[in-house]
């Protein structure tokens, strides 16, 4: 179970978290809403400590992280995967050695046992055979994908997701949609996704929530975000520019 | 971001700005020799990067350490004119070669190519999130990125700058030999003249060190980038910039401490 509580982060005079709280449940999968730049991949980079906040505390099973030692956290992030909203995979490397990297440093495994890993992990996102292209061979859907494989590689607790269907078409949108709900069931993987895509939201969500001027000012199921009342909340998932939301100024 | 034009802020901002990545210089020193253990047992990475900082610039070493020396004798001959006797030639161009030519124009090529192309790289990964990704799979960037490419700065430095100081000697001694009347028996007996095996160790010296900090000013530059392709671009520049100054001000600064009184 992940706790947040009261976390502040500004960058210069820009406010970006402003007393955020949230409790996620083991094996829920939470959606994060919430406007472009309203600070929803910073509040993913503080869970998985890459940014450390100027106050506020984060729990993880009851253990507070937020000061962890560097050399801590790196030992917390083998609990964790993270798909990046451009996959990040390394240009560097072949699609094998990137979904394979985490076992290759971390663990003792041999290379035979490896790949087979990797092709498991490959086959469970539906892209067998690419195992020796290089990223720059992929197209989005297939990169993210692969990042996802990557994510997942090291059997994780949680998985958090950082717009994971935005710059996809439809089509490629929902089979990552599909994805995400397959891993939790199948995995049992408590997972932390951040979007502006309602359908997706809708999708894959056991609960919303709205991050709005650096606040969670709403959560519930997905039934309760479509009948809620909060003119901020309905503004946003009816995709209106009229509202208490300022848009043109 | 609003602009501030008020002088004294611009003077404030830089001055602060200025001890903040001395200070974040400082870090990654330290983080780099605290990772060394690792980065001894991943050798292979910093393999990787010594082929690329040392074999593969070893064409464009030759081709400027050739003219370098060929310049040197020269421009040597020309200041000798009719007061300096010609038999000296080969010791000019063989100090001026080991002491300062051989080490600090290897440092500022390699600064061009190798500098630029570490900030580009890691800028690309940094804005790409390629970093971050790293992070969360519990792989320290300074261990995995910055410790390869820092202990390949400081081994094959060193190494170019050997091959440098030879090239560039074979480069005056045709130059004299083809076109100033000077014979290589005359220029070799000059070189040997007053030739001391602790020049070479100077020159090597200050070749580490620029080594060490092509390297990391390239690794600082790429880890600051912000911006896209832009910030790429701005990155790079500034790594090649801020390198070849600061190996500049270094020579003075060995040199003064190796030679000065």
């Amino acid at each position: 179970m992940i706790e947040i509580k009261e976390l502040f982060k500004n960058f210069g005079r820009n406010q970006v978290l402003n007393g955020v709280s949230l409790n996620i449940e083991k094996g829920e999968t939470i959606v994060i809403l919430g406007r472009s730049g309203c600070g929803k991949s910073v509040l993913l980079k503080h869970i998985i400590g890459l940014m450390r906040p100027d106050s506020g505390q984060i729990f993880i099973d009851e253990e507070e992280v937020t000061s962890y030692s560097n050399d801590k956290l790196y030992d917390l992030r083998k609990r964790f995967g993270m798909l990046f909203q451009g996959s990040a995979l390394f240009d560097s490397m072949t699609v094998e050695e990137n979904v394979g990297l985490g076992l290759t440093e971390h663990t003792h495994l041999g290379r035979e046992k490896i790949k087979e890993i990797v092709k498991e992990k490959l086959r469970l996102v539906g892209m067998s055979g690419v195992e020796n292209l290089r990223p720059a061979e992929l197209s989005g859907g297939m990169k993210k994908r692969v990042g996802l494989a990557r994510a997942i590689a090291m059997n994780p607790e949680f998985v958090l997701y950082d717009e994971p269907t935005t710059g996809l078409d439809p089509i490629m949108a929902d089979v990552i949609n599909e994805l995400i709900i397959r891993l939790r069931d199948t995995l049992s993987i408590t997972s932390i996704a951040v979007t502006h895509d309602i359908v997706s939201a809708y999708k894959i969500a056991d609960r919303i929530a709205m991050l709005y001027e650096g606040k969670i000012i709403f959560a519930g199921t997905p039934e309760e975000t479509k009948n809620t009342t909060d003119p901020v909340v309905k503004q946003f998932i009816e995709g209106s520019s009229e509202g208490p939301i300022p848009t043109l100024e | 971001m609003p602009r501030n034009e008020n002088p004294l802020r611009v003077i404030g901002g830089k001055t602060t700005l200025f001890f903040e990545m001395a200070g974040e210089f400082a870090i990654l020193i330290k983080n780099i020799l605290l990772g060394l253990p690792v980065s001894i047992k991943k050798f292979h990475l910093t393999v990787e990067q010594m082929l690329f900082m040392g074999v593969n610039s070893l064409p464009l070493i030759m081709i400027t350490s050739i003219f370098t020396g060929g310049v040197a004798s020269v421009q040597a001959a020309y200041m000798f004119s009719d007061y300096v006797p010609m038999r000296y030639l080969g010791t000019a161009v063989g100090k001026s070669v080991i002491l300062e030519l051989g080490p600090v124009l290897t440092a500022l090529v390699v600064a061009g190519r190798v500098g630029a192309a570490i900030a580009a790289e890691l800028g690309t990964m940094k804005v790409t999130e390629q970093i971050d990704a790293l992070e969360t799979l519990a792989l320290d960037p300074v261990k995995y990125l910055v410790a390869p490419r820092f202990i390949s700065g400081l081994i094959m430095l060193p190494v170019l700058t050997i091959f440098s100081d030879f090239i560039a000697i074979l480069g005056g001694l045709l130059v004299s030999t083809l076109f100033l009347n000077v014979s290589s028996f005359t220029f070799l007996n000059g070189l040997k003249l007053f030739f001391r095996m602790s020049d070479v160790w100077a020159g090597l010296l200050k070749a580490f060190v620029f080594g060490g900090i092509i390297a990391l000013v390239g690794c600082y530059m790429g880890f600051r980038t912000e911006g896209g392709a832009e910030g790429v671009g701005r990155s790079t520049t500034r790594a090649v910039v801020m390198a070849s100054v600061m190996i500049l001000i270094t020579d003075y600064i060995l040199a003064s401490f190796l030679f000065g009184s």
